[in-house]
C-alpha cells in the first residue's frame, strides 16, 4: 500500500538530522501560521498564487530561490564546520550525514537556488524590456514555476522522510545504484531533479517564444538588450540541454527501479555513459546559470556608467558563440576516465576557445566604464566584484583545462574552489546585483544602500577567504568530499576557509536586515519615477511597480537604449492620448493542480507507492485533456482606468524623482556635461 | 627546495595546537612552509615535474591578459567614478574598430599558443603512454574495493593491500580495474590520476625521481569509508624491493576465501601482504562484469 514507506523514514537516528527537520517543518508551518494569523490567505491566493502575471511569477521565482539559498548555504556552513573540526577525528557530522550534505548543497544551489533565480529575473525583466505585455505563454509559465516548486519540496521533504542521496550532486553510478545506494536518497535526487527539469525546459521554450514573437514595434535582433540576448541564448541551452539531464535521470531510475542495466557494473551495464549524458546538460548548465548574469552586468555596468554598452554587436556575438560552444566541452570533467590523448586534447582545445568570447566581454565592460561616470551603487559594487573575481576563476578555469595538469589537479578541492570561482561571481554576484537593480521596479522602492553595502563586502571577503585556501589545498593534494582528514598542513586553511563561511554567514544576514530595514523605509526609498537608476532600456519605461499590462503604449524602437534615446529627446514622460482599453489573461488554478500533482507523483516514484503515482499521471493528462478544451478567459481593463495610472505616473515622473541633486543618483548633472549637439 | 613560496618566514611548521592560530595568520598569508611542500608544486618525478612545470606556464601566459583587466578594473574604477568629475566623459563613445578586433585578436592569440601546449602535452604525458626504458618496467595490477586497493605483482607472484612498492629506478605501469564503485587512484606526488573501472581496465604509468614515500589515495567519492582509501607509495632501491617481494612470501594466500573476506566494504587500518595468488586473477575480475561477446576483444592479463 505505501511502498517501502514506513516509520523508519523519521529522522530519528542522527539529532543533527531531527533538527534539521523540525527547522523545515516548523518554518513551513511558521508561514502558514502568518498567512493565517494576518488573514491574507485569500490575497495571497488571489494576487500571487493563482496569478498569471509574468512580473509576480518573477517575483514569486525569486523567492523561491532565496528560501532554496539559505538551505543550500546552511548545508556549506556545516561542511566548513565538519572540515575545520576534522583533523583525526570524526568532526561531528558522521560519513553518511555528511554525504547527504554535500550532495543536497550542490542539487540545491544549482538546480534550486541558481535556477530559480534566473529563471525569476529572467521572468520579471525580460518581457518588460523587449515591450511585451506577458510572456508567450502566461499559463505555462505557472505552471513552470509550480514544477520547479514541486522538486524543491522534494529535496526538502527529503530531509524529514527518507534520506537525500549520498552519491554527490553529480549521482554517477555505479555508486548512484541500487547495488551501493540502495536507500531512497539517490530517488529523491533522480525525481526532484526530473519534475523541476520538466519545468525549466517548459520555461526554456517560453522565453524563446516570448522574444521571437512579442518584441515591440522596431526592436530588431541587433537593437535587443543585452539582457534579453543573454536570456534567449540561456533559453536556448535549456530546450537542448535539459532533455538530457531528463534522460540521464529516468535511465538512472529504470536501473534503480525496474532492473534495467544501463549504468549497472554488471549486465553490460556502463557507467561512463553516464558521465557523458550528464555533462551534456552539465556543461550548458553552467553557461545557463553564468550567461544571465553577463546580462545582468552588461546592462548595470552601462546605466551606472552612465555610458553606452562599449561594442554591443561584439557582446551580442561573444553571448552567442559562449552558447555554441557550451555544448563542445562536455568532456573536460572526466579527462581521467582513459580517453587517449587525442580525445582529451580537443576538448582542451575547446574548452579553452570559450575563454575568448568570455574574455572579449569581460574587456567590452572595462571599456564600458572607461570615460565614464561611475556611480557606485550596491548593483555596480557586485559587477566590480564580479570583473575581477570572475577572472581568477577563469584563469584556474584554463589551468583545468589542461589535460595534463587536471591529471593532478581533477577531484581536489582547487576543482571545487575553481568552480565556485566561476559559479559565485559570474552566476550568483549577478544575481545579487540584478535583485538590487530591479528590486525598486518590482516594489517601487529601493533597497537600503548601507546594508547592501555592508552585505557586500561581507560576501565578498567571505568569499576570498573561503575559497583561496581551497585553491591551495588542492595543490596540497587535498581531494573534495572528505569527511575526515589526517594531514595536520591542512586544517590552518580548512579554519581559514570556515571563517570564510561566517563572513558569508553575514553577508546574508545583513541581506535579511537590508529587506526589513528598507520595507520599513519604503517612502524614504520610494521610486515615483519609475527609473531610480536613470537607465537606458524599456524595463525602466514604466511606473514602479508597473501595471499589470506593463505598458499602455510603445514608441517605436529606434535603436538599442530605447528608452535612453526618449529620455534624450524629451519625449519619455509625454502623455499619449490614444490609450485604449486592454485584455488580460485570467489567473488560473492549473499551476497548483499540475504543481501538487507533479510533487505527489515524484514523492511516490521515490518511495515505491506506484498506484498512486500512476493515479496521479493519470490526473495529469487527464487535466491536460480537459484544460484544453476550455476556452481562455480574459479580464478586460477599461481605457479610462490605463488613461489614469499613465497619467498618475507621467505626472510624478516629470516632476522628478527625490534622488534628484544627490550626487551619486542624479544623473542630470552628468548629463549637463555631454557637449551641446 | 621550493622555497619559492617562503617569502620571508621560514620556521619548520609547527605542529603543537596552541600555534595553529599563528600559522592560520602567517602562513595563509604568506603563503606557507606546507604549501611550498605541496606534493603538486614539489613533485617527486619527472612526470608530475612535467605537469607542474606546465601548471607554471599556462599560469604565466594567463596573467598577459589576467593582469591587463586587474590594472583596468581599478584605474578605470576610480579614474572614472561619479566624483571626478574633471576625468573624461564620453557617454556615446561605443565603437572603436581596432580596439574590438585589438580586444578579439589579443585573447586568441593567446589560445592557439595554448592550445599548441595542450596538444603536445596532452600526448608527452599521456598516462596510457608506457615509460619503460632499456631497464623495462614494473608492472603492477590494481583491483579498487571498498574502500581499499589491492596491488598485484603478476611478475613477482604475490599481492598487497593499501601498500605500492616499486624499484625507484624503475618506471611502474599500473592497469587498474575496479570490484565496485568506480574510484580514481591518485598519486599527487608522482602525477595524476585516472579512474578504476568495473569491467574495463585502464592505465597510469609514473616514474619516481628516486627512493621516497608518497601518500596516495582515491580521489573520487565512493561511500562512506572514502575519506580511509588511502594507500602508502614507496620507491625503494632494487635490495629492498627484493626484501619487500621476500617478507611477502611468508604471508598468507590470497584464495578465493581471503579475496572474499577482502572484499567486504571496511576500511584498513594497516597495509596486508599475500605471498600468492591464482594465475589470470586480474582477468576473472574484469570478466565479472564484462559481456561474453566483450570478453573474447579484451586482451588477456596474466
Amino acid at each position: 500500500m505505501f511502498g517501502r514507506l514506513t516509520e523508519d523514514a523519521l529522522p530519528f537516528y542522527s539529532e543533527i538530522a531531527m533538527a534539521g527537520a523540525a527547522v523545515t517543518v516548523g518554518g513551513g508551518l511558521f508561514v502558514i501560521a502568518v498567512v493565517l494569523w494576518t488573514g491574507s490567505l485569500l490575497y495571497l491566493w488571489r494576487n500571487w498564487l493563482t496569478s498569471v502575471d509574468h512580473k509576480r511569477i518573477g517575483i514569486m521565482y525569486v523567492v523561491v530561490a532565496l528560501v532554496m539559498l539559505l538551505r543550500g548555504f546552511v548545508d556549506a556552513l556545516m561542511m566548513r564546520a565538519q572540515q575545520a573540526m576534522a583533523m583525526n577525528s570524526g568532526g561531528y557530522l558522521p560519513p553518511e550525514h555528511f554525504d547527504q550534505i554535500f550532495s543536497s548543497h550542490g542539487t540545491i544551489m544549482i538546480l534550486f537556488m541558481a535556477m530559480p533565480f534566473l529563471t525569476g529575473l529572467i521572468n520579471f525583466v525580460m518581457p518588460l524590456q523587449i515591450g511585451a505585455r506577458d510572456v508567450a505563454f502566461p499559463r505555462l509559465n505557472l505552471i513552470s514555476l509550480y514544477l520547479t516548486a514541486a522538486g524543491a519540496g522534494l529535496v526538502l521533504i527529503s530531509l524529514v522522510i527518507g534520506r537525500f542521496s549520498t552519491a554527490g550532486w553529480t549521482g554517477y553510478p555505479p555508486f548512484s545504484e541500487t547495488e551501493f545506494s540502495p536507500g531512497v536518497g539517490v530517488d529523491y535526487w533522480i525525481w526532484a531533479l526530473v519534475v523541476s527539469g520538466v519545468g525549466t525546459t517548459l520555461t526554456g521554450i517560453n522565453f524563446i517564444t516570448t522574444i521571437v514573437k512579442r518584441r515591440a514595434p522596431g526592436m530588431t535582433w541587433m537593437r535587443l538588450p543585452l539582457f534579453a540576448w543573454t536570456a534567449l541564448c540561456a533559453s536556448i541551452l535549456i530546450v537542448f540541454a535539459f532533455p538530457a539531464l531528463t534522460v540521464a535521470g529516468a535511465m538512472l531510475a529504470l536501473d534503480r527501479s525496474a532492473g534495467f542495466h544501463f549504468f549497472t557494473n554488471d549486465g553490460g551495464g556502463n557507467a561512463m555513459h553516464f558521465a557523458n549524458v550528464l555533462w551534456m546538460w552539465g556543461h550548458p548548465e553552467v553557461y545557463i546559470l553564468i550567461l544571465p548574469a553577463f546580462g545582468v552586468f552588461s546592462e548595470i555596468v552601462a546605466t551606472l556608467s552612465s555610458k553606452r554598452l562599449f561594442a554591443y554587436n561584439s557582446l551580442v556575438f561573444a553571448t552567442v558563440v559562449i552558447a555554441l560552444l557550451a555544448f563542445t566541452t562536455w568532456l573536460h570533467h572526466f579527462f581521467t576516465m582513459g580517453a587517449g590523448a587525442s580525445v582529451n586534447t580537443a576538448f582542451g582545445i575547446t574548452t579553452m576557445i570559450i575563454a575568448v568570447p568570455t574574455g572579449v566581454k569581460v574587456f567590452d565592460w572595462l571599456m564600458t566604464m572607461y570615460r565614464g561616470r561611475i556611480r557606485y551603487q550596491t548593483p555596480m559594487l557586485w559587477t566590480m566584484a564580479f570583473l575581477v573575481t570572475f577572472t581568477i576563476g577563469g584563469m584556474s578555469g584554463v589551468l583545468l583545462a589542461v589535460p595534463a595538469v587536471d591529471y593532478t589537479l581533477h577531484n581536489t578541492t582547487f576543482l571545487v574552489a575553481h568552480f565556485h570561482n566561476m559559479v559565485i561571481p559570474g552566476a550568483l554576484f549577478g544575481f545579487f546585483a540584478g535583485y538590487v537593480y530591479w528590486f525598486p521596479k518590482a516594489f517601487g522602492f529601493r533597497l537600503d544602500e548601507r546594508w547592501g553595502t555592508r552585505a557586500f563586502w561581507f560576501w565578498v571577503t567571505g568569499f576570498y577567504l573561503a575559497f583561496m585556501p581551497l585553491y591551495a589545498l588542492g595543490l596540497m593534494g587535498m581531494v573534495r568530499r572528505l569527511q575526515h582528514y589526517d594531514n595536520p598542513d591542512w586544517q590552518p586553511y580548512l579554519i581559514v576557509a570556515a571563517i570564510g563561511a561566517v563572513s558569508v554567514l553575514c553577508g546574508i544576514i545583513c541581506m535579511a536586515i537590508q529587506l526589513w530595514v528598507s520595507i520599513r523605509d519604503r517612502d524614504r526609498w520610494a521610486d515615483t519615477t519609475g527609473d531610480p537608476w536613470n537607465a537606458r532600456t524599456l524595463e525602466w519605461y514604466s511606473s514602479s511597480p508597473p501595471p499589470a499590462w506593463n505598458f499602455a503604449s510603445l514608441p517605436k524602437i529606434e535603436g538599442t537604449d530605447a528608452f535612453w534615446r526618449l529620455k534624450e529627446r524629451g519625449e519619455a514622460y509625454r502623455e499619449d492620448e490614444n490609450v485604449g482599453a486592454i485584455s488580460l489573461p485570467t489567473n488560473s488554478n492549473d499551476g497548483i493542480v499540475y504543481g501538487a500533482l507533479a510533487f505527489v507523483f515524484g514523492f511516490c516514484m521515490v518511495w515505491h507507492i506506484y498506484w498512486l503515482a500512476l493515479l496521479c499521471l493519470g490526473a495529469i493528462v487527464a487535466h491536460l485533456i480537459v484544460s484544453s478544451f476550455r476556452h481562455p478567459t480574459e479580464e478586460v481593463i477599461p481605457a479610462n482606468e490605463v488613461a489614469r495610472h499613465e497619467q498618475e505616473w507621467k505626472t510624478a515622473a516629470r516632476a522628478g524623482s527625490r534622488y534628484d541633486g544627490d550626487p551619486l543618483c542624479d544623473y542630470r548633472t552628468v548629463l549637463r556635461k555631454v557637449p551641446a549637439q | 627546495m621550493g622555497g619559492w613560496l617562503r617569502l620571508g618566514f621560514g620556521p619548520p611548521c609547527p605542529n603543537s595546537v596552541g600555534r595553529t592560530i599563528a600559522l592560520v595568520g602567517v602562513s595563509v598569508v604568506l603563503g606557507s612552509c606546507s604549501l611550498a611542500e605541496a606534493p603538486l608544486l614539489h613533485p617527486s618525478g619527472p612526470i608530475a615535474e612535467a605537469q607542474r612545470n606546465l601548471l607554471f606556464e599556462v599560469f604565466a601566459l594567463m596573467l598577459i591578459v589576467v593582469i591587463p583587466v586587474f590594472v583596468m578594473a581599478i584605474w578605470f574604477g576610480w579614474r572614472y567614478r561619479a566624483s571626478a568629475t574633471q576625468s573624461a566623459f564620453d557617454p556615446d563613445w561605443e565603437r572603436a574598430p581596432v580596439l574590438d578586433g585589438l580586444i578579439w585578436a589579443l585573447p586568441a592569440a593567446i589560445i592557439v599558443i595554448l592550445a599548441i601546449m595542450v596538444w603536445r602535452s596532452t600526448h608527452q604525458l599521456d598516462p596510457y603512454r608506457s615509460l619503460a626504458a632499456a631497464g623495462g618496467s614494473t608492472e603492477v595490477q590494481v583491483i579498487a574495493l571498498d574502500w581499499k586497493y589491492v596491488f598485484l605483482y603478476p611478475k613477482e607472484g604475490i599481492a598487497s593491500v593499501n601498500e605500492l612498492v616499486f624499484p625507484a629506478d624503475k618506471p611502474v605501469q599500473l592497469v587498474m580495474t575496479s570490484d565496485s564503485a568506480m574510484t580514481s587512484l591518485l598519486i599527487p606526488a608522482l602525477g595524476g590520476q585516472v579512474y578504476a573501472m568495473a569491467g574495463m581496465a585502464t592505465r597510469l604509468n609514473l616514474l619516481a625521481d628516486g627512493p621516497g614515500r608518497f601518500e596516495g589515495r582515491n580521489a573520487l567519492y565512493n561511500g562512506d569509508g572514502f575519506a580511509d582509501q588511502t594507500f602508502s607509495v614507496r620507491a625503494v632501491t632494487e635490495s629492498e624491493f627484493a626484501e619487500w617481494i621476500a617478507s611477502a612470501k611468508h604471508a598468507p594466500d590470497l584464495d578465493a576465501a581471503a579475496y572474499k573476506e577482502l572484499s567486504l566494504p571496511g576500511v584498513l587500518k594497516k597495509p596486508m601482504q599475500y605471498s600468492q595468488f591464482a594465475s589470470g586473477f586480474f582477468q576473472s575480475i574484469l570478466d565479472k562484469y564484462a559481456s561474453p561477446l566483450k570478453m573474447q576483444q579484451t586482451p588477456r592479463y596474466p
